[in-house]
């Protein structure tokens, strides 16, 4: 197959190396670590209104982030020495590290802290249910069935400090991403500073408006009265950070032009060009101003209970859409023009192949599958709180 | 790739030789050879090139490099007038078959071989996450292939475009400066039959070595040198649009 | 004192033996030769050290073809190795008597390296072959080992 090239690539480069596949992996990490922060508002921060979201928030990161490094690891050459990252990492690697990273996120911040959320809940099911589950709920409890007052304040304690620990986790989670990009001296599109910390607030804003989406479909399937003082903040919230993140991503911008250095002319062509739909229509005017500006509305009008849902649920997917857009462009745009400066290849998705479309969209679905069974497994919903026996459990912030 | 009974007797007894030297854990396939004793390079002398694409196809047939992959290539420069900046620059099959006539439209014309530049401080080095990528201590980069994952984290990091994904092994690839051939006192097969002598392999660590005197006698200089990777392949005569 | 943190205990239990495990396992699966001499396998250099060659080189070539050596030394192909026009000959240097080299087409051959280019320097001898020898082969007129025509009489 004859790949379309536009002036001179170095013959090498013509065949993109890091497909959709690599897009979405810094797309479902940013999921993650947004939906974090935004669980870790209502614990570390202390916004009651947007407790509703706690559980789910966790789950949510939980489900992206057991889904995070499949499109990675479909995408190697060689899937079965992925293990070598964990047993001779290269310390000057970025992403040796970042498996570490990973791993230590995973583990130490949210199974842990949603183990310890969730502990009174999985020994009070481990009595109550029968057949496999019981047995899962067994396993879970670790042998220990102890739900003490003083046992339950131990954990509820921990569970703070873990919160705490996990914000900087989430922070250097999607900001690690950020920086095996950034730190490709080779590739100006990539390189920059800013790009970790333009990461990690573009995750904020996809993880929030993904758990606001969330939480509102599934209390409408569940038949439930949405809480607007709940959406209301997080939609508030969505503002703040996609207003940092805007502005970061506009200072990357001006800064580019106003330097245009000797790969400045060759950048330009390409958003002018083969960027120009995804970068400047769909993530910049669709992505990022369309959803501000709604959301700026909200704040400065009054509008029914029924418009601000709409208005949210249409925000939420153009910010999704958005962020997509973004890791697109980050991911396929720096591999479009040459290292020379002097010309552009193109990217061909394939459909039914193990970096194709398909893939692609299945695993795009799949987290959804894990987010559906664990909400089955571990209930995250306000009123699962009133559970047999579960009255005694502390409020959460009462430590 | 198919394997033939003619092509397993010859592969047989390369593996059986390569095993007996990790049996014996010297690395050292040649008896003589000292790693510690080398740091190659290779100096490229750019007024020399007649662009016949012989390196580039010898390098194929040295290498078993795949159809439409390069570990070295050509590339033929147009720069008109003052232009340094806008070059127009082709590299058709990376010069394999060397380049269709081209009428002389003023302006100044000239060849470019490329190869990897083994790098002192290669990014490519740096980014690899397991250790498959490496230099070794006579200063050549070369890939493991038997470790590498096919991340193409390094292909992404190399300034120069010199790797790629080889698609018969899943693993990353680019030029071993001939590793095989130098260790046994050979030259590289590029500049065995460079008709020209537009490359040289160089010894930087032999004082003998003519590089020395040249390097003393000519203005050179590296590929984009302000990435600051340590680039070990010289150019003689380089014009300030090759980039 | 240690009920109510049992679950606790339990947990730094599980961690603990998935650690040993992965120290186990790294000391089992880590190929014994990394880190020799750097953050790799050792054994690596010496694996892509005894590939064979597929160049013989060209003083294996004239360890036997004397007389060609002393026809180039006379012309200015001396500076040319015998397999950049002849190819790779590893296998022919090896087995001599089974393997042996393909007849060239000098039509193909010269025409590599002399065809005009613009860009090749202009002190190197180049020809349009089209007008040059109308379709004659390179062989006709020249001698490849040493091709400067130098016969008395002829042009």
């Amino acid at each position: 197959m004859q790949i379309p090239v536009e002036g001179f690539m170095y013959p090498n480069e013509v065949e993109l190396q890091w497909s959709v596949l690599i897009v979405l992996y810094p797309f479902i990490t940013g999921l993650v670590a947004g939906a974090f922060i935004l669980a870790s508002l209502e614990r570390v921060f202390r916004v009651e209104a947007v407790k509703p979201t706690y559980r789910l928030a966790l789950l949510t990161a939980l489900a992206f982030m057991l889904v995070a490094p499949l499109p990675l690891q479909l995408h190697l050459g060689h899937p079965e020495r992925s293990l070598e990252m964990y047993l001779t990492p290269h310390r000057s690697s970025a992403m040796a590290m970042f498996g570490f990273v990973y791993l230590w996120y995973l583990m130490a911040v949210l199974l842990l802290e949603i183990w310890l959320d969730y502990r009174h809940d999985i020994v009070v099911l481990s009595q109550t249910e029968r057949g496999w589950k019981r047995l899962v709920y067994r396993v879970l409890t670790l042998g220990s069935s102890n739900v003490s007052e003083r046992a339950l304040r131990i954990d509820e304690r921990l569970g703070y400090f873990i919160t705490l620990i996990g914000i900087p986790s989430a922070f250097l989670l999607h900001g690690y991403v950020g920086f095996i990009f950034g730190s490709v001296k080779a590739n100006p599109w990539w390189s920059s500073p800013l790009m970790p910390i333009v990461f990690i607030f573009s995750a904020m804003v996809s993880g929030i408006s993904a758990v606001m989406l969330l939480y509102m479909f599934s209390t409408r399937l569940r038949r439930r009265e949405i809480d607007m003082r709940c959406v209301d903040t997080i939609a508030r919230y969505l503002l703040y950070t996609f207003i940092i993140d805007f502005s970061l991503e506009m200072l990357d911008l001006i800064h580019r032009i106003y330097e245009a250095d000797e790969s400045f002319r060759s950048l330009d062509f390409m958003v002018h060009t083969r960027l120009w739909m995804s970068q400047v229509i769909v993530q910049i005017l669709l992505g990022t101003v369309a959803p501000i500006a709604l959301l700026g509305l909200t704040q400065f009008l009054r509008f029914s209970d029924l418009a601000r849902k709409g208005i949210y649920v249409l925000a939420g997917c153009l910010t999704m859409i958005g962020i997509f857009a973004m890791r697109w462009n980050v991911v396929i745009g720096g591999q479009l023009f040459s290292k020379s400066f002097l010309g552009y290849t193109t990217y061909k998705m394939s459909f039914a192949t193990r970096e194709g479309l398909l893939t692609a969209i299945a695993l795009m679905i799949l987290p959804f599958v894990i987010l559906w069974v664990l909400v089955k497994l571990l209930p995250p919903w306000p009123e699962s709180a009133s559970l047999p026996g579960s009255g005694a459990a502390p409020a959460h912030g009462a430590s | 790739m198919e394997i033939t009974r003619r092509r397993l007797l010859v592969l047989l007894p390369a593996a059986a030789v390569a095993w007996k030297y990790v049996l014996a854990g010297t690395p050292e396939a040649s008896p003589n050879y000292q790693l510690t004793e080398h740091w190659w390079s290779m100096l490229i002398d750019i007024p020399k090139c007649i662009g016949c694409g012989s390196c580039v196809r010898a390098c194929a047939e040295e290498n078993d490099v795949p159809q439409g992959y390069y570990r070295t290539w050509i590339e033929r420069y147009h720069v008109s007038d003052w232009r340094i900046e806008r070059p127009e620059v082709e590299s058709p099959d990376g010069g394999k078959n060397g380049f269709p006539p081209h009428a002389d439209d003023g302006g100044k014309n000239f060849f470019v071989p490329k190869l990897c530049n083994h790098c002192a401080d290669s990014p490519c080095t740096q980014v690899c996450p397991v250790g498959a990528t490496f230099i070794t201590p006579d200063g050549v980069v070369l890939v493991d292939k038997t470790y590498c994952l096919g991340c193409r984290y390094c292909i992404q990091a190399c300034p120069y475009g010199c790797r790629f994904l080889n698609p018969r092994t899943n693993t990353a690839e680019k030029c071993s400066l001939c590793y095989h051939r130098i260790t046994k006192g050979l030259t590289t097969a590029c500049c065995e039959v460079c008709p020209t002598g537009a490359r040289q392999l160089a010894d930087l660590k032999n004082p003998k070595d003519p590089i020395h005197e040249f390097l003393r006698t000519h203005a050179v200089q590296v590929l984009k040198p302000h990435m600051a990777t340590g680039a070990k392949v010289f150019y003689n005569g380089m014009d300030g649009s090759v980039r | 004192m240690f009920k109510d943190i049992e679950h606790l205990i339990r947990l730094a239990v599980v961690i603990a033996i998935a650690l040993v495990a992965f120290v186990i396992l790294r000391a089992a699966v880590v190929p014994h030769s990394f880190g020799q001499y750097g953050h790799y396998r050792g054994a690596a250099i010496g694996e892509i050290a005894s590939r064979p060659v597929a160049f013989a080189g060209h003083d294996t070539c004239e360890a036997c073809h004397t007389d060609v050596v002393d026809q180039k030394k006379l012309g200015k192909h001396v500076v040319v190795a015998c397999e950049a026009c002849h190819g790779a000959l590893a296998k022919h240097a090896d087995d001599p008597g089974s393997v042996q080299p393909g007849k060239l087409d000098t039509a193909v051959v010269c025409a590599r390296c002399h065809e005009a280019n613009s860009a090749k320097p202009k002190g190197f001898p180049q020809v349009a072959t089209a007008d040059h020898a109308g379709g004659l082969a390179c062989d006709t007129c020249h001698q490849p080992h040493r091709p400067k025509i130098e016969t008395e009489g002829k042009k």
